[in-house]
């Protein structure tokens, strides 16, 4: 199945290549990447060079110290964040793909809305349900009398943090494999099903190895969100390698060693991502578009209420639970902190994470095209690399960003003699770039995996047809692509609306965004107070995020 | 493409076109309460002079501001406490600025020794204790908490809080180096559970038995004591208040603080902002929004403040306990106290 169209492919690919190699579109395509992947690289560039100078002067005590165990939670963490939001994700994009059961079409989008919570949100609201004030402990004293005694739940250790941090992140392996499935699979399944394969089977031996790409490129999020994690696991006492560099920075006021153990972060990112990507290079995804309508199957009643069961569970758990504690926090703030000026706070968070989504989805597209149309393997190594950013943790690409932008602002203002301000840094310019270098790979993910089931020969027969690279792309590759689009576009977009660092250290004088008021109120410990923000953070996630549970699911009806 | 280039070029001219000829004063500031956006706002009202704000950690406004070293926009950098505002100083990023009305307003200890910086609000770092569990004369000092009587019966955040830092500092400062290490050593021995979550947590935790003293900051109790949600504010109620050292060099405070950059374009106006903040009218707004002690002699703590028993603050010069700082920090991560 996979070999034989992957021969072909590959064959016509290289006629293909020779053709193209004359058109002068396809330069432009890997010009544009090439120029893409400098602006990317140099604040990335900043960091990594520091792993061949020395590190700082508190090096040598932290790594005796602290480092040691801050690695070993880090890659427990990371191992039972990837394992739990694999199983989770992918079983719920499994069922809600392939089965008619009650509440289907709930849960399609209700499993993704985790996503817009921000991680130490979830702590908190987490700490809010269970600890000895919480409103579960509050709620089984009403029902059963007595309270629980200390804590009845102790989410606060390495457990704790695998379960909440695994609750915000396993929608990403749920959307982005749900899309794969949602692609081309009913064809194999009703061939499968005809031969007499098990449900189960099928899923084992068809499903999963087809959802590969899609599987790890998921997984793949949740792990470098998991490492760039600094207020959750800080909040819930797991000191991770994040906590070792902003340890070095903020405790210690040594910002060369940060950037030292930030650049070492980079590059196992790099290479745990590479090997991956290497292990798989042999086979190809890419199989036939189903044109048929796809029927979804009807389980038996047993298998129905299980699935019920085990999505309302984890729905529950990931999104109703946390909302449950905000709208309880909302209620009791509500009159101190709800203003007017939230309106304003909601359209500048939506133009800003609306602004970096449609970015970001550029210059992915601008990356995975150029690798697409002229085949050199170096152009998927740099698109690889560039889109390190997002293992790095925002404030130290916020200085990697901000070394190279401030050289460049001192010479106009040497050029002007003065007359021109901090132009690039003090406005809007170095917050979009900041963004578009840490959440290229949001971006990057779910495109590449689109366009890896798409393959590659729709897109050569109209080429030999004679169109062009760039209405070849517009007029077949993205529309072909659409729902990986969308998610791209929505992933960065409830990324942006969530995140702070960068947000914090890069914007204008003045600037708020809904992020930003969220954590003014949290760091002060008014974590009730700052569930109304966060809280609208959720609601304005909604609208696109039903926006793509429809793109998604809009080829299965 | 085009598309994108407009808006890269739309995003440039706006940054270009910020600059324009009102009276303002840019503030890198890491306190984010409420009340500061009222008082700033407030001072607009009275001078007519213009408060522009960014607002994120100390560590990163400090590194922003040394980055962009005599372009910075920056006129003042607030801190949350003395360690960073010695760091900020150390880097050489703020400038002195001394005028009788200043000097006035905040007490020489609370301020620095070269007039780099000045306190704005003090914080105390005291114990929360179960009456039940905890005779009121079984606590004297921050010292005794190393005793083996406690062994499990501790409860203390995360030493990545810059408040312990500072606590161990002063402890440092009084008896040494060595000391100081096996004190941090016996305590985190007698831990209840490990570090994690933050002061309330600590206090919830006292009032639900899991532990028998928690180090708190003060202004974290008088806003349990005031929340919106009756469980916690029967927890603040459950747990009693004790300040250590008040019989010796002192219960151990920090501040909140601020100093004009080295920099500053609108230096005047900085000035300005800094005799205001530490004027009695916004001292006193400070003290009875958020419970934190002023500053400024002329102003009395809020009621809260005053129900419980008087602080005698340890007077040593927080320059010194800023200094020490990285020594604290160093300890910590040598006993292994998370």
């Amino acid at each position: 199945m996979k070999e034989g169209r992957g021969k072909n492919a590959l064959l016509s690919g290289r006629k293909g290549f020779n053709l193209r190699w004359r058109g002068s579109m396809r330069n432009y395509w890997v010009v544009l990447a090439v120029v893409l992947f400098i602006f990317i690289s140099i604040p990335l560039c900043t960091i990594v060079v520091k792993l061949f100078s020395s590190p700082g002067p508190y090096w040598d005590h932290l790594s005796e110290t602290r480092l040691p165990l801050y690695f070993y939670h880090t890659i427990l963490l990371l191992l039972g964040v990837g394992g739990l939001t694999v199983v989770i994700g992918v079983v719920t994009a499994w069922w809600v793909s392939t089965f008619e059961f009650p509440g289907r079409k709930i849960f399609e989008w209700l499993l993704i809305l985790p996503l817009s919570i921000p991680t130490y949100i979830m702590a908190y609201a987490y700490t809010g349900l269970v600890d000895s004030t919480g409103t579960l402990t509050r709620w089984s004293e009403g029902i059963f009398g007595v309270a629980p005694s200390g804590r009845w739940v102790d989410l606060m250790n390495l457990p704790g943090a695998i379960f909440i941090l695994s609750m915000s992140l396993f929608p990403y392996v749920y959307l982005i494999t749900r899309a794969s499935f949602a692609r081309q699979f009913s064809n194999f399944y009703d061939a499968a099903a005809v031969l007499g394969k098990s449900h189960t089977t099928i899923f084992f031996r068809i499903g999963l190895p087809l959802a590969r790409p899609a599987i790890a490129a998921g997984t793949a999020l949740a792990g470098m969100e998991v490492l760039n994690d600094y207020g959750a696991v800080q909040y819930l006492g797991v000191p991770t390698f994040t906590t070792g560099i902003f340890s070095a920075w903020f405790s210690l006021g040594d910002i060369t060693t940060a950037i030292y153990l930030a650049a070492i972060l980079m590059a196992f990112v790099f290479l745990l991502i590479t090997a991956e990507s290497w292990q798989r290079r042999h086979r190809k995804y890419t199989g036939e578009e189903s044109h048929h309508h796809f029927h979804r199957i009807q389980p038996r009643r047993s298998q129905k209420a299980l699935m019920t069961t085990v999505c309302g569970i984890i729905a529950a758990l990931s999104f109703g639970l946390p909302l449950v504690q905000l709208l309880y926090w909302a209620g009791l703030t509500a009159s101190s902190v709800l203003e007017i000026e939230f309106l304003g706070l909601v359209l500048s968070s939506f133009l800003l994470a609306g602004g970096a989504g449609i970015g970001v989805a550029l210059v992915a597209i601008v990356f995975l095209y150029a690798v697409r149309t002229a085949r050199r393997p170096f152009l998927s190594t740099i698109a690889r690399w560039a889109t390190m950013g997002y293992a790095i943790p925002g404030a130290i690409i916020a200085v990697g960003l901000l070394v190279p932008l401030l050289a460049v602002d001192r010479m106009l203002i040497d050029l002007s003699q003065g007359s021109w301000g901090l132009v690039l840094t003090g406005g809007f310019f170095a917050l979009m770039y900041a963004y578009i270098v840490r959440f290229l790979a949001v971006g990057y993910n779910p495109i590449e995996s689109g366009f890896k089931k798409v393959g590659t020969q729709v897109n050569e027969a109209a080429r030999t047809l004679g169109a062009n690279s760039l209405q070849v792309l517009w007029s077949i590759d993205l529309p072909l692509i659409r729902a990986s689009l969308a998610s791209s576009v929505l992933f960065v977009f409830v990324d942006v609306l969530k995140e702070l660092p960068l947000t914090l250290i890069l914007r204008p004088f003045n600037f708020d965004t809904l992020a930003t008021r969220a954590f003014d109120l949290a760091t002060n410990e008014m974590i009730a107070e700052s569930a109304i923000p966060a809280l609208v953070i959720i609601t304005t996630g909604f609208v696109p995020i039903l926006l793509l549970n429809h793109l998604i699911g809009h080829r299965n009806e | 493409m085009k598309q994108l280039i407009w808006i890269l070029g739309g995003f440039l001219f706006f940054a270009a076109c910020q600059s324009d000829e009102k009276e303002v004063v840019n503030v890198y500031s890491h306190r984010h309460y409420d009340v500061d956006r009222e008082l700033m706002e407030a001072f607009t009202e009275s001078t007519g002079i213009e408060v522009q704000l960014v607002s994120a950690s100390a560590d990163e406004l400090i590194q922003k501001l040394s980055m962009e070293g005599e372009n910075s926009p920056a006129d003042i950098l607030i801190t949350v406490d003395a360690g960073r505002l010695e760091r900020a100083k150390a880097k050489g990023l703020f400038q002195p600025v001394s005028t009788p009305t200043l000097q006035r307003q905040v007490p020489r200890h609370l301020r620095d020794d070269d007039n780099h910086w000045y306190g704005l609000t003090s914080r105390a770092r005291i114990l929360a204790y179960h009456p039940n569990r905890v005779e009121r004369d079984e606590l004297s000092t921050y010292e005794a908490l190393a005793d083996d009587k406690w062994e499990g019966r501790i409860l203390a955040r995360s030493s990545s809080n810059v408040y312990n830092q500072s606590l161990l500092a002063s402890i440092i400062e009084a008896n040494g180096i060595d000391s100081a290490k096996t004190w941090a050593r016996k305590v985190k021995e007698n831990l209840a559970r490990s570090p994690q979550g933050g002061d309330r947590d600590q206090i919830k935790a006292v009032a639900a038995g899991e532990g028998d003293v928690a180090l708190v900051n003060t202004y974290y109790i008088g806003l349990m004591l005031n929340d919106k949600d009756e469980r916690v504010r029967e927890a603040a109620e459950s747990v009693e208040l004790f300040f250590p050292n008040s019989e010796g060099r002192g219960t151990h405070v920090n501040v909140s603080g601020a100093g004009v950059t080295r920099h500053a374009p609108n230096k005047e106006n900085a000035i300005a902002l800094l005799e205001y903040l530490t004027g009695e009218q916004a001292q006193s707004r400070w003290a009875s929004a958020n419970y934190e002690y002023p500053v400024n002699p002329e102003v009395t703590p809020s009621a809260v403040l005053q129900q419980w028993e008087t602080l005698n603050p340890d007077t040593v010069s927080l320059s010194v306990l800023g200094e020490k700082n990285e020594a604290a920090v160093r300890i910590f991560n040598e006993v292994g106290w998370n």
